[in-house]
Protein backbone atom coordinates (compact mmCIF):
# COMPACT_ATOMS: atom_id res chain seq x y z
CA UNK A 1 0.00 0.00 0.00
CA UNK A 2 1.09 3.83 -0.63
CA UNK A 3 1.23 5.91 2.31
CA UNK A 4 -2.48 7.18 1.53
CA UNK A 5 -4.03 4.04 1.28
CA UNK A 6 -2.26 2.86 4.49
CA UNK A 7 -3.83 6.08 6.70
CA UNK A 8 -7.07 5.36 4.88
CA UNK A 9 -7.16 1.28 5.99
CA UNK A 10 -6.07 2.60 9.85
CA UNK A 11 -9.45 4.93 9.19
CA UNK A 12 -11.75 2.15 7.91
CA UNK A 13 -10.96 -1.02 10.08
CA UNK A 14 -9.36 -2.71 7.50
CA UNK A 15 -6.03 -4.43 6.49
CA UNK A 16 -5.44 -3.62 3.09
CA UNK A 17 -6.89 -1.66 0.39
CA UNK A 18 -6.49 -1.28 -2.97
CA UNK A 19 -6.82 1.79 -5.34
CA UNK A 20 -10.73 2.48 -6.79
CA UNK A 21 -12.35 0.88 -3.77
CA UNK A 22 -14.81 2.70 -1.81
CA UNK A 23 -14.59 2.98 1.73
CA UNK A 24 -16.39 4.98 4.65
CA UNK A 25 -13.58 5.89 7.16
CA UNK A 26 -13.33 7.78 10.41
CA UNK A 27 -12.76 11.68 10.41
CA UNK A 28 -10.19 13.06 12.74
CA UNK A 29 -10.66 16.49 12.06
CA UNK A 30 -13.43 18.54 10.07
CA UNK A 31 -12.36 21.87 9.44
CA UNK A 32 -14.18 24.58 7.89
CA UNK A 33 -14.37 28.75 7.10
CA UNK A 34 -16.45 31.12 6.93
CA UNK A 35 -17.98 30.33 3.18
CA UNK A 36 -18.25 26.97 3.39
CA UNK A 37 -19.38 26.67 6.89
CA UNK A 38 -22.93 28.36 6.65
CA UNK A 39 -23.85 25.49 3.94
CA UNK A 40 -22.67 23.05 6.27
CA UNK A 41 -24.55 23.97 9.12
CA UNK A 42 -27.83 24.85 6.85
CA UNK A 43 -27.41 21.13 5.67
CA UNK A 44 -26.68 19.57 8.67
CA UNK A 45 -29.65 21.00 10.64
CA UNK A 46 -32.07 20.25 7.34
CA UNK A 47 -30.98 17.02 7.45
CA UNK A 48 -32.01 16.69 11.14
CA UNK A 49 -28.66 17.35 13.24
CA UNK A 50 -28.65 18.69 16.89
CA UNK A 51 -25.31 17.83 17.95
CA UNK A 52 -21.73 17.58 15.97
CA UNK A 53 -20.10 14.11 16.32
CA UNK A 54 -17.61 15.55 18.46
CA UNK A 55 -16.69 18.79 18.73
CA UNK A 56 -13.42 18.46 19.74
CA UNK A 57 -12.77 17.28 16.40
CA UNK A 58 -14.48 20.11 14.51
CA UNK A 59 -12.23 23.39 13.52
CA UNK A 60 -13.98 26.38 12.23
CA UNK A 61 -11.44 29.14 10.94
CA UNK A 62 -13.30 32.68 10.17
CA UNK A 63 -10.54 33.66 7.31
CA UNK A 64 -11.83 33.99 3.79
CA UNK A 65 -14.03 37.18 3.95
CA UNK A 66 -12.75 38.14 7.87
CA UNK A 67 -12.62 40.63 9.24
CA UNK A 68 -16.09 41.28 8.05
CA UNK A 69 -15.53 42.77 4.51
CA UNK A 70 -19.31 43.57 4.24
CA UNK A 71 -22.59 43.14 6.13
CA UNK A 72 -23.18 39.91 4.32
CA UNK A 73 -20.14 38.23 4.83
CA UNK A 74 -20.58 39.39 8.64
CA UNK A 75 -23.79 37.43 8.76
CA UNK A 76 -21.86 34.24 7.29
CA UNK A 77 -19.14 34.96 10.44
CA UNK A 78 -21.79 35.99 12.78
CA UNK A 79 -23.96 32.16 11.87
CA UNK A 80 -20.50 30.06 12.28
CA UNK A 81 -19.82 31.88 15.23
CA UNK A 82 -23.34 30.90 16.91
CA UNK A 83 -22.80 27.53 15.90
CA UNK A 84 -19.51 26.89 17.42
CA UNK A 85 -20.97 28.18 20.40
CA UNK A 86 -24.15 26.20 20.69
CA UNK A 87 -21.69 23.21 19.49
CA UNK A 88 -19.18 23.96 22.80
CA UNK A 89 -16.76 24.25 19.41
CA UNK A 90 -13.41 24.84 21.34
CA UNK A 91 -11.28 25.21 17.80
CA UNK A 92 -13.02 28.27 16.97
CA UNK A 93 -11.06 31.03 15.38
CA UNK A 94 -11.99 34.43 15.20
CA UNK A 95 -10.85 37.92 14.55
CA UNK A 96 -7.65 38.62 16.84
CA UNK A 97 -6.66 34.40 16.93
CA UNK A 98 -7.53 33.14 13.63
CA UNK A 99 -5.39 32.68 11.04
CA UNK A 100 -5.46 31.60 7.23
CA UNK A 101 -6.08 27.93 8.33
CA UNK A 102 -3.67 25.50 6.34
CA UNK A 103 -0.91 27.78 8.18
CA UNK A 104 -3.01 28.44 11.32
CA UNK A 105 -4.39 24.35 12.12
CA UNK A 106 -0.86 22.99 12.07
CA UNK A 107 0.46 25.79 14.16
CA UNK A 108 -1.48 25.37 16.93
CA UNK A 109 -1.27 21.20 16.87
CA UNK A 110 -4.69 20.38 15.39
CA UNK A 111 -3.35 18.89 11.95
CA UNK A 112 -0.83 15.95 13.47
CA UNK A 113 0.92 13.14 11.87
CA UNK A 114 -1.10 9.69 10.35
CA UNK A 115 -4.55 12.05 10.85
CA UNK A 116 -7.36 11.68 8.50
CA UNK A 117 -8.65 15.32 7.82
CA UNK A 118 -10.82 16.51 6.03
CA UNK A 119 -11.88 20.89 4.98
CA UNK A 120 -14.58 22.52 3.43
CA UNK A 121 -11.24 23.86 2.01
CA UNK A 122 -9.61 22.81 -1.45
CA UNK A 123 -6.09 23.60 0.19
CA UNK A 124 -6.96 21.22 3.02
CA UNK A 125 -4.70 18.77 1.13
CA UNK A 126 -1.65 21.43 2.81
CA UNK A 127 -1.65 19.27 6.33
CA UNK A 128 -0.08 16.30 3.90
CA UNK A 129 3.11 17.96 4.92
CA UNK A 130 2.80 16.37 8.63
CA UNK A 131 2.32 12.91 6.78
CA UNK A 132 -1.41 13.13 7.58
CA UNK A 133 -3.94 12.27 4.87
CA UNK A 134 -5.77 15.43 4.07
CA UNK A 135 -8.19 16.47 1.90
CA UNK A 136 -10.91 19.17 0.26
CA UNK A 137 -13.85 18.30 0.32
CA UNK A 138 -17.66 19.95 -0.49
CA UNK A 139 -20.12 21.16 2.19
CA UNK A 140 -22.54 18.86 2.60
CA UNK A 141 -19.52 15.92 2.99
CA UNK A 142 -18.60 18.24 5.73
CA UNK A 143 -22.34 18.40 6.84
CA UNK A 144 -22.23 14.36 6.97
CA UNK A 145 -19.10 14.53 9.01
CA UNK A 146 -20.37 16.64 11.85
CA UNK A 147 -23.65 14.45 11.82
CA UNK A 148 -21.47 10.85 11.79
CA UNK A 149 -18.07 11.47 11.93
CA UNK A 150 -17.34 9.71 9.17
CA UNK A 151 -17.15 10.34 5.37
CA UNK A 152 -17.29 8.48 1.66
CA UNK A 153 -13.56 7.42 -0.05
CA UNK A 154 -12.58 6.46 -3.70
CA UNK A 155 -9.05 4.76 -2.60
CA UNK A 156 -6.58 6.98 -4.96
CA UNK A 157 -3.80 5.19 -6.62
CA UNK A 158 -0.80 7.56 -6.51
CA UNK A 159 1.95 9.16 -8.32
CA UNK A 160 5.15 9.09 -6.46
CA UNK A 161 7.83 11.99 -6.66
CA UNK A 162 11.24 11.16 -5.93
CA UNK A 163 12.94 14.34 -5.06
CA UNK A 164 17.23 14.31 -5.36
CA UNK A 165 19.79 16.96 -4.29
CA UNK A 166 19.50 19.97 -2.38
CA UNK A 167 17.80 23.17 -3.41
CA UNK A 168 19.65 26.36 -4.73
CA UNK A 169 19.87 29.48 -2.39
CA UNK A 170 16.49 31.38 -2.73
CA UNK A 171 14.77 28.61 -4.77
CA UNK A 172 12.13 27.55 -2.69
CA UNK A 173 9.10 24.60 -2.77
CA UNK A 174 7.23 27.09 -4.60
CA UNK A 175 9.20 26.95 -7.19
CA UNK A 176 9.29 23.24 -6.86
CA UNK A 177 5.50 22.53 -6.95
CA UNK A 178 5.06 24.68 -9.46
CA UNK A 179 7.49 23.34 -11.51
CA UNK A 180 5.80 19.70 -11.15
CA UNK A 181 2.66 21.44 -12.51
CA UNK A 182 3.95 22.81 -15.29
CA UNK A 183 5.31 18.77 -15.86
CA UNK A 184 1.94 16.92 -15.33
CA UNK A 185 -0.49 19.83 -15.82
CA UNK A 186 -3.80 20.78 -13.74
CA UNK A 187 -5.07 17.15 -14.48
CA UNK A 188 -2.23 15.36 -14.37
CA UNK A 189 -2.70 13.98 -10.25
CA UNK A 190 -6.49 13.90 -10.79
CA UNK A 191 -8.37 11.60 -8.49
CA UNK A 192 -4.56 10.72 -7.19
CA UNK A 193 -2.25 11.25 -4.30
CA UNK A 194 0.86 13.13 -4.66
CA UNK A 195 3.39 11.00 -2.58
CA UNK A 196 6.74 12.47 -1.70
CA UNK A 197 9.97 10.43 -1.19
CA UNK A 198 13.67 10.28 -1.66
CA UNK A 199 15.80 13.38 -0.14
CA UNK A 200 13.07 15.03 1.23
CA UNK A 201 15.27 16.29 4.03
CA UNK A 202 16.27 19.09 1.25
CA UNK A 203 12.50 20.70 2.47
CA UNK A 204 11.66 22.37 5.47
CA UNK A 205 8.52 21.71 6.95
CA UNK A 206 7.61 25.45 5.37
CA UNK A 207 8.59 24.50 2.08
CA UNK A 208 5.96 20.81 2.62
CA UNK A 209 3.42 22.60 3.34
CA UNK A 210 3.71 25.06 0.18
CA UNK A 211 4.08 21.35 -1.46
CA UNK A 212 1.12 20.09 -0.65
CA UNK A 213 -1.03 22.90 -0.40
CA UNK A 214 -0.76 23.51 -4.47
CA UNK A 215 -1.55 19.45 -5.24
CA UNK A 216 -4.85 20.28 -6.05
CA UNK A 217 -3.83 22.35 -8.41
CA UNK A 218 -2.17 19.30 -10.07
CA UNK A 219 -6.32 18.19 -9.69
CA UNK A 220 -4.57 15.65 -6.78
CA UNK A 221 -6.96 14.36 -4.00
CA UNK A 222 -3.72 14.87 -1.27
CA UNK A 223 -0.47 15.80 -1.20
CA UNK A 224 1.77 13.65 1.36
CA UNK A 225 5.18 13.40 2.95
CA UNK A 226 6.66 10.61 4.97
CA UNK A 227 7.17 11.64 8.71
CA UNK A 228 11.22 12.63 9.00
CA UNK A 229 13.11 14.39 12.12
CA UNK A 230 11.97 17.61 10.68
CA UNK A 231 8.32 16.59 10.94
CA UNK A 232 9.22 15.33 14.81
CA UNK A 233 10.42 18.76 15.09
CA UNK A 234 7.93 20.84 13.95
CA UNK A 235 5.26 17.99 15.73
CA UNK A 236 7.58 18.47 19.46
CA UNK A 237 6.88 22.36 19.24
CA UNK A 238 3.09 22.18 18.02
CA UNK A 239 1.85 19.16 19.79
CA UNK A 240 4.77 18.51 22.24
CA UNK A 241 5.47 14.76 20.96
CA UNK A 242 6.65 12.82 17.98
CA UNK A 243 4.41 10.36 16.11
CA UNK A 244 4.63 7.04 14.76
CA UNK A 245 6.49 6.60 11.33
CA UNK A 246 4.57 5.08 8.50
CA UNK A 247 5.70 4.43 5.49
CA UNK A 248 4.51 3.39 1.94
CA UNK A 249 5.45 -0.61 1.48
CA UNK A 250 8.32 -1.33 -0.64
CA UNK A 251 6.17 -2.74 -3.11
CA UNK A 252 3.62 0.04 -3.25
CA UNK A 253 1.90 0.65 -6.57
CA UNK A 254 2.36 3.82 -8.01
CA UNK A 255 0.26 4.61 -11.67
CA UNK A 256 3.56 7.00 -12.49
CA UNK A 257 6.76 7.88 -11.03
CA UNK A 258 8.83 11.51 -11.63
CA UNK A 259 12.24 12.23 -10.42
CA UNK A 260 13.44 15.83 -9.32
CA UNK A 261 16.75 17.32 -9.46
CA UNK A 262 16.42 19.62 -7.08
CA UNK A 263 19.79 21.05 -8.02
CA UNK A 264 18.94 21.89 -11.04
CA UNK A 265 15.48 23.54 -10.03
CA UNK A 266 15.12 27.11 -11.21
CA UNK A 267 12.81 30.04 -9.99
CA UNK A 268 9.65 29.13 -11.58
CA UNK A 269 6.15 31.51 -12.20
CA UNK A 270 3.33 30.37 -13.26
CA UNK A 271 1.65 32.94 -16.14
CA UNK A 272 -2.36 33.50 -16.87
CA UNK A 273 -4.49 31.98 -16.78
CA UNK A 274 -3.67 28.00 -15.19
CA UNK A 275 -1.09 27.23 -12.92
CA UNK A 276 0.37 24.26 -15.06
CA UNK A 277 1.31 27.39 -17.58
CA UNK A 278 5.15 27.91 -16.36
CA UNK A 279 7.93 29.08 -17.17
CA UNK A 280 11.81 29.81 -15.66
CA UNK A 281 11.79 32.79 -13.93
CA UNK A 282 15.25 33.29 -16.58
CA UNK A 283 13.50 32.89 -19.35
CA UNK A 284 10.03 35.16 -18.55
CA UNK A 285 12.42 38.07 -16.98
CA UNK A 286 13.35 38.77 -21.07
CA UNK A 287 10.30 39.69 -21.30
CA UNK A 288 10.52 42.63 -18.23
CA UNK A 289 6.24 42.11 -18.04
CA UNK A 290 5.27 45.57 -16.02
CA UNK A 291 3.58 44.68 -12.82
CA UNK A 292 0.91 46.72 -10.86
CA UNK A 293 0.49 44.88 -7.74
CA UNK A 294 2.44 42.08 -5.91
CA UNK A 295 0.89 39.93 -3.41
CA UNK A 296 2.37 37.87 -0.78
CA UNK A 297 1.27 35.22 1.27
CA UNK A 298 -1.76 32.88 1.42
CA UNK A 299 -2.17 29.32 2.65
CA UNK A 300 0.54 28.63 0.05
CA UNK A 301 3.35 31.32 1.35
CA UNK A 302 2.03 33.60 4.38
CA UNK A 303 4.49 31.31 6.59
CA UNK A 304 7.25 32.73 8.12
CA UNK A 305 10.14 31.65 6.20
CA UNK A 306 8.04 33.45 3.27
CA UNK A 307 8.12 36.89 5.49
CA UNK A 308 11.78 35.95 5.73
CA UNK A 309 12.34 35.69 1.91
CA UNK A 310 10.63 38.84 1.48
CA UNK A 311 12.41 40.53 4.06
CA UNK A 312 16.15 39.76 2.35
CA UNK A 313 14.94 40.80 -0.54
CA UNK A 314 13.04 44.08 0.46
CA UNK A 315 15.10 45.03 3.61
CA UNK A 316 16.79 48.71 2.79
CA UNK A 317 15.35 49.11 -0.90
CA UNK A 318 12.15 50.78 -1.76
CA UNK A 319 8.94 49.52 -3.59
CA UNK A 320 8.73 50.43 -7.48
CA UNK A 321 7.08 53.62 -8.38
CA UNK A 322 3.39 52.67 -9.45
CA UNK A 323 3.69 49.24 -7.60
CA UNK A 324 1.50 48.25 -4.80
CA UNK A 325 2.66 45.59 -2.34
CA UNK A 326 0.58 44.20 0.40
CA UNK A 327 2.14 41.71 2.38
CA UNK A 328 -0.22 39.57 4.86
CA UNK A 329 1.71 36.94 7.30
CA UNK A 330 -0.80 34.10 7.39
CA UNK A 331 -1.37 33.53 11.22
CA UNK A 332 -1.14 36.10 14.56
CA UNK A 333 1.77 34.17 15.93
CA UNK A 334 3.41 34.44 12.24
CA UNK A 335 2.66 38.25 12.34
CA UNK A 336 3.99 38.62 15.58
CA UNK A 337 7.46 36.85 15.11
CA UNK A 338 7.89 39.08 11.97
CA UNK A 339 7.54 42.11 14.08
CA UNK A 340 9.79 40.05 16.54
CA UNK A 341 12.35 40.07 13.79
CA UNK A 342 12.30 43.25 12.08
CA UNK A 343 10.37 42.01 8.98
CA UNK A 344 7.26 44.25 9.53
CA UNK A 345 9.06 47.42 10.09
CA UNK A 346 11.59 46.73 6.55
CA UNK A 347 8.20 45.95 4.55
CA UNK A 348 6.80 48.97 5.19
CA UNK A 349 9.71 51.21 5.29
CA UNK A 350 10.23 49.48 1.68
CA UNK A 351 6.64 51.24 0.81
CA UNK A 352 4.31 47.27 1.38
CA UNK A 353 1.36 47.58 3.13
CA UNK A 354 1.10 44.91 5.89
CA UNK A 355 -2.29 43.30 6.55
CA UNK A 356 -3.73 41.69 9.56
CA UNK A 357 -4.26 37.57 8.65
CA UNK A 358 -6.65 36.68 5.92
CA UNK A 359 -7.44 35.37 2.67
CA UNK A 360 -8.47 38.43 1.01
CA UNK A 361 -6.70 39.28 -1.89
CA UNK A 362 -5.88 35.25 -2.97
CA UNK A 363 -9.77 34.89 -4.13
CA UNK A 364 -10.42 38.20 -5.12
CA UNK A 365 -12.42 38.93 -1.88
CA UNK A 366 -10.97 41.87 -0.42
CA UNK A 367 -7.78 43.88 0.66
CA UNK A 368 -6.07 44.28 -3.17
CA UNK A 369 -8.79 43.58 -5.74
CA UNK A 370 -7.82 44.15 -9.15
CA UNK A 371 -8.93 46.55 -11.79
CA UNK A 372 -9.29 46.18 -15.31
CA UNK A 373 -6.36 44.76 -17.12
CA UNK A 374 -4.18 45.43 -14.31
CA UNK A 375 -0.94 42.49 -13.51
CA UNK A 376 -0.42 41.20 -10.42
CA UNK A 377 2.89 38.44 -8.64
CA UNK A 378 1.35 36.64 -6.10
CA UNK A 379 2.27 33.80 -3.76
CA UNK A 380 -1.23 32.33 -4.00
CA UNK A 381 -2.32 29.45 -5.20
CA UNK A 382 -4.77 30.25 -8.36
CA UNK A 383 -4.13 32.42 -11.30
CA UNK A 384 -7.64 31.67 -13.17
CA UNK A 385 -9.74 34.35 -15.29
CA UNK A 386 -11.02 36.41 -12.61
CA UNK A 387 -9.76 35.29 -9.40
CA UNK A 388 -7.97 38.27 -8.05
CA UNK A 389 -10.95 40.63 -9.45
CA UNK A 390 -11.34 42.23 -12.83
CA UNK A 391 -11.67 39.79 -15.32
CA UNK A 392 -8.93 41.36 -17.85
CA UNK A 393 -6.75 41.60 -15.08
CA UNK A 394 -3.43 38.88 -15.10
CA UNK A 395 -1.95 37.38 -12.29
CA UNK A 396 1.25 35.62 -12.17
CA UNK A 397 2.03 33.27 -9.49
CA UNK A 398 5.67 33.04 -8.00
CA UNK A 399 7.26 31.99 -4.76
CA UNK A 400 7.88 35.14 -1.89
CA UNK A 401 11.54 35.96 -3.45
CA UNK A 402 10.88 36.09 -7.05
CA UNK A 403 7.55 38.38 -6.12
CA UNK A 404 9.55 40.56 -3.93
CA UNK A 405 12.09 40.80 -6.66
CA UNK A 406 8.84 42.01 -8.66
CA UNK A 407 7.99 44.60 -6.17
CA UNK A 408 11.23 46.23 -6.19
CA UNK A 409 12.05 45.81 -9.96
CA UNK A 410 8.06 46.78 -11.18
CA UNK A 411 8.24 44.04 -13.75
CA UNK A 412 9.10 40.15 -13.51
CA UNK A 413 12.59 39.65 -13.12
CA UNK B 1 -31.36 13.16 -10.34
CA UNK B 2 -33.71 11.21 -12.31
CA UNK B 3 -34.80 9.74 -15.67
CA UNK B 4 -34.60 13.06 -17.82
CA UNK B 5 -36.27 12.59 -21.40
CA UNK B 6 -36.74 15.68 -22.80
CA UNK B 7 -34.46 17.24 -25.07
CA UNK B 8 -32.67 20.61 -23.53
CA UNK B 9 -29.87 22.87 -25.41
CA UNK B 10 -26.45 22.58 -24.61
CA UNK B 11 -24.21 25.34 -24.02
CA UNK B 12 -20.49 24.08 -24.51
CA UNK B 13 -17.59 25.21 -22.99
CA UNK B 14 -13.75 24.36 -23.05
CA UNK B 15 -11.19 22.50 -20.91
CA UNK B 16 -10.50 23.03 -17.05
CA UNK B 17 -13.39 24.98 -16.53
CA UNK B 18 -13.16 25.88 -13.00
CA UNK B 19 -14.96 26.71 -9.77
CA UNK B 20 -14.02 30.84 -9.76
CA UNK B 21 -15.31 30.59 -13.61
CA UNK B 22 -18.67 28.24 -12.54
CA UNK B 23 -19.35 31.08 -9.71
CA UNK B 24 -16.66 33.76 -8.94
CA UNK B 25 -15.85 34.03 -5.42
CA UNK B 26 -16.64 37.87 -4.93
CA UNK B 27 -20.28 36.91 -4.90
CA UNK B 28 -19.64 34.07 -1.93
CA UNK B 29 -20.60 36.68 0.64
CA UNK B 30 -23.91 34.95 0.56
CA UNK B 31 -24.82 31.26 0.46
CA UNK B 32 -27.98 31.60 -1.42
CA UNK B 33 -27.25 29.13 -4.76
CA UNK B 34 -30.67 30.96 -6.17
CA UNK B 35 -29.66 34.24 -6.36
CA UNK B 36 -26.23 33.20 -7.08
CA UNK B 37 -27.32 31.69 -9.93
CA UNK B 38 -27.71 35.54 -11.71
CA UNK B 39 -23.83 34.93 -11.89
CA UNK B 40 -23.16 31.53 -12.89
CA UNK B 41 -20.10 31.40 -15.93
CA UNK B 42 -19.55 35.27 -15.74
CA UNK B 43 -16.21 35.57 -16.36
CA UNK B 44 -15.97 33.20 -19.01
CA UNK B 45 -19.90 33.88 -20.76
CA UNK B 46 -21.58 36.76 -19.60
CA UNK B 47 -24.76 35.58 -21.45
CA UNK B 48 -25.07 32.13 -19.86
CA UNK B 49 -26.99 33.04 -16.68
CA UNK B 50 -29.78 34.64 -18.76
CA UNK B 51 -29.75 32.22 -21.52
CA UNK B 52 -29.69 28.87 -20.16
CA UNK B 53 -33.36 27.19 -19.30
CA UNK B 54 -34.68 24.59 -17.14
CA UNK B 55 -33.79 21.36 -18.87
CA UNK B 56 -30.91 22.55 -20.72
CA UNK B 57 -27.28 21.16 -20.50
CA UNK B 58 -23.39 21.65 -19.97
CA UNK B 59 -21.03 20.10 -22.46
CA UNK B 60 -17.61 20.83 -21.05
CA UNK B 61 -14.10 19.50 -22.07
CA UNK B 62 -11.34 17.75 -19.43
CA UNK B 63 -11.64 18.47 -15.90
CA UNK B 64 -14.57 20.20 -15.62
CA UNK B 65 -14.91 22.12 -12.03
CA UNK B 66 -11.34 22.32 -10.93
CA UNK B 67 -9.63 24.66 -8.21
CA UNK B 68 -12.10 25.57 -4.93
CA UNK B 69 -13.96 23.23 -3.17
CA UNK B 70 -17.15 25.45 -3.26
CA UNK B 71 -20.25 23.37 -3.34
CA UNK B 72 -21.80 26.92 -5.04
CA UNK B 73 -20.28 25.50 -8.20
CA UNK B 74 -22.74 22.79 -8.95
CA UNK B 75 -25.27 24.04 -6.45
CA UNK B 76 -25.62 27.39 -8.65
CA UNK B 77 -25.30 25.05 -11.91
CA UNK B 78 -28.37 22.96 -10.37
CA UNK B 79 -30.07 26.13 -9.80
CA UNK B 80 -30.07 27.78 -13.58
CA UNK B 81 -31.93 24.72 -14.36
CA UNK B 82 -28.72 22.79 -15.70
CA UNK B 83 -30.42 18.75 -15.82
CA UNK B 84 -26.74 17.51 -16.42
CA UNK B 85 -23.54 18.15 -16.91
CA UNK B 86 -21.47 16.17 -19.81
CA UNK B 87 -18.00 16.48 -19.75
CA UNK B 88 -14.79 14.61 -20.86
CA UNK B 89 -13.63 14.32 -17.45
CA UNK B 90 -14.22 16.45 -13.95
CA UNK B 91 -12.43 17.95 -10.88
CA UNK B 92 -12.45 14.84 -7.97
CA UNK B 93 -13.99 17.59 -5.40
CA UNK B 94 -16.52 19.03 -7.76
CA UNK B 95 -17.63 15.29 -9.02
CA UNK B 96 -18.47 14.52 -5.04
CA UNK B 97 -19.95 17.56 -4.31
CA UNK B 98 -22.64 17.26 -7.49
CA UNK B 99 -22.86 13.72 -6.16
CA UNK B 100 -23.55 14.67 -2.79
CA UNK B 101 -26.29 17.28 -3.75
CA UNK B 102 -28.02 15.43 -6.48
CA UNK B 103 -26.40 17.64 -9.68
CA UNK B 104 -26.15 14.64 -12.84
CA UNK B 105 -22.83 14.59 -14.07
CA UNK B 106 -21.90 12.83 -17.25
CA UNK B 107 -18.30 11.30 -18.28
CA UNK B 108 -18.62 11.06 -22.42
CA UNK B 109 -15.67 12.54 -24.41
CA UNK B 110 -17.29 11.62 -27.46
CA UNK B 111 -20.24 13.26 -27.25
CA UNK B 112 -18.43 16.39 -26.34
CA UNK B 113 -16.20 15.88 -28.78
CA UNK B 114 -19.30 15.70 -31.26
CA UNK B 115 -21.24 18.28 -30.36
CA UNK B 116 -21.61 22.05 -30.78
CA UNK B 117 -22.71 25.00 -28.57
CA UNK B 118 -26.70 25.12 -29.20
CA UNK B 119 -27.18 20.91 -29.88
CA UNK B 120 -30.00 19.44 -28.55
CA UNK B 121 -29.18 17.04 -26.04
CA UNK B 122 -31.61 13.92 -24.29
CA UNK B 123 -30.06 12.12 -20.99
CA UNK B 124 -31.32 9.18 -19.98
CA UNK B 125 -29.44 8.07 -17.12
CA UNK B 126 -31.16 4.86 -15.91
CA UNK B 127 -30.54 3.60 -19.64
CA UNK B 128 -27.01 4.62 -19.36
CA UNK B 129 -27.79 7.19 -22.54
CA UNK B 130 -26.55 10.43 -23.64
CA UNK B 131 -28.86 11.50 -27.01
CA UNK B 132 -27.32 14.26 -28.85
CA UNK B 133 -30.67 15.00 -30.83
CA UNK B 134 -29.62 17.47 -33.32
CA UNK B 135 -26.64 15.16 -34.50
CA UNK B 136 -28.91 11.97 -34.20
CA UNK B 137 -25.89 10.34 -32.44
CA UNK B 138 -26.76 7.66 -28.76
CA UNK B 139 -23.85 7.54 -26.68
CA UNK B 140 -23.62 5.13 -24.11
CA UNK B 141 -22.33 5.72 -20.51
CA UNK B 142 -20.72 3.78 -18.20
CA UNK B 143 -22.97 2.79 -14.78
CA UNK B 144 -21.70 4.47 -11.70
CA UNK B 145 -19.68 2.42 -9.10
CA UNK B 146 -22.43 1.10 -6.83
CA UNK B 147 -21.78 3.34 -3.48
CA UNK B 148 -22.37 6.08 -5.80
CA UNK B 149 -25.17 5.14 -7.43
CA UNK B 150 -26.69 4.59 -3.92
CA UNK B 151 -26.14 7.99 -2.98
CA UNK B 152 -27.66 9.37 -6.25
CA UNK B 153 -30.64 7.04 -5.79
CA UNK B 154 -31.75 8.52 -2.62
CA UNK B 155 -31.26 11.89 -4.18
CA UNK B 156 -28.00 13.24 -2.42
CA UNK B 157 -25.63 12.60 0.35
CA UNK B 158 -27.97 13.40 3.34
CA UNK B 159 -31.48 12.99 1.71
Amino acid sequence: MTLTQKILAAHCGKKSLTAGEMIMARVDLALGNDITCPPAIAAFESAGGTRVFDPDKVAIVLDHFAPNKDIASARQCATCRSFAEKQGIKSFFDVGQMGIEHALLPEKGLAKPNMLIIGADSHTCTYGALGAFATGVGSTDLAYAYKTGELWFRVPQAIKITLEGKLRTDVSGKDLILHIIGKIGVSGARYASLEFGGNVSALGMDDRFTVCNMAIEAGAKNGIFPVDDATDAYTAVSCGTAFERVYADADAEYERELTIDLDALEHTVAKPHLPENTETLSSLAKRKIKIDQVVIGSCTNGRLSDMEAAYKVLKGNKVAKGVRVIIIPATQEIYLKSIERGYIQAFIEAGAAVSTPTCGPCLGGHMGILSDGEVAVATTNRNFIGRMGAKSAEIYLASPHVAARAALLGHIG
Amino acid sequence: MTETKASGRAFKFADNVDTDAIIAARYLNVSDFAALAAHCMEDIDDGFAKAVADGDYIIAGENFGCGSSREHAPAVIKACGVRAVIAKSFARIFYRNAINIGLAIVECAAAVDDAADGDAFEVNLTKGVVVNVTKRKTYSVPPYPEEIKRIIDRGGLLA
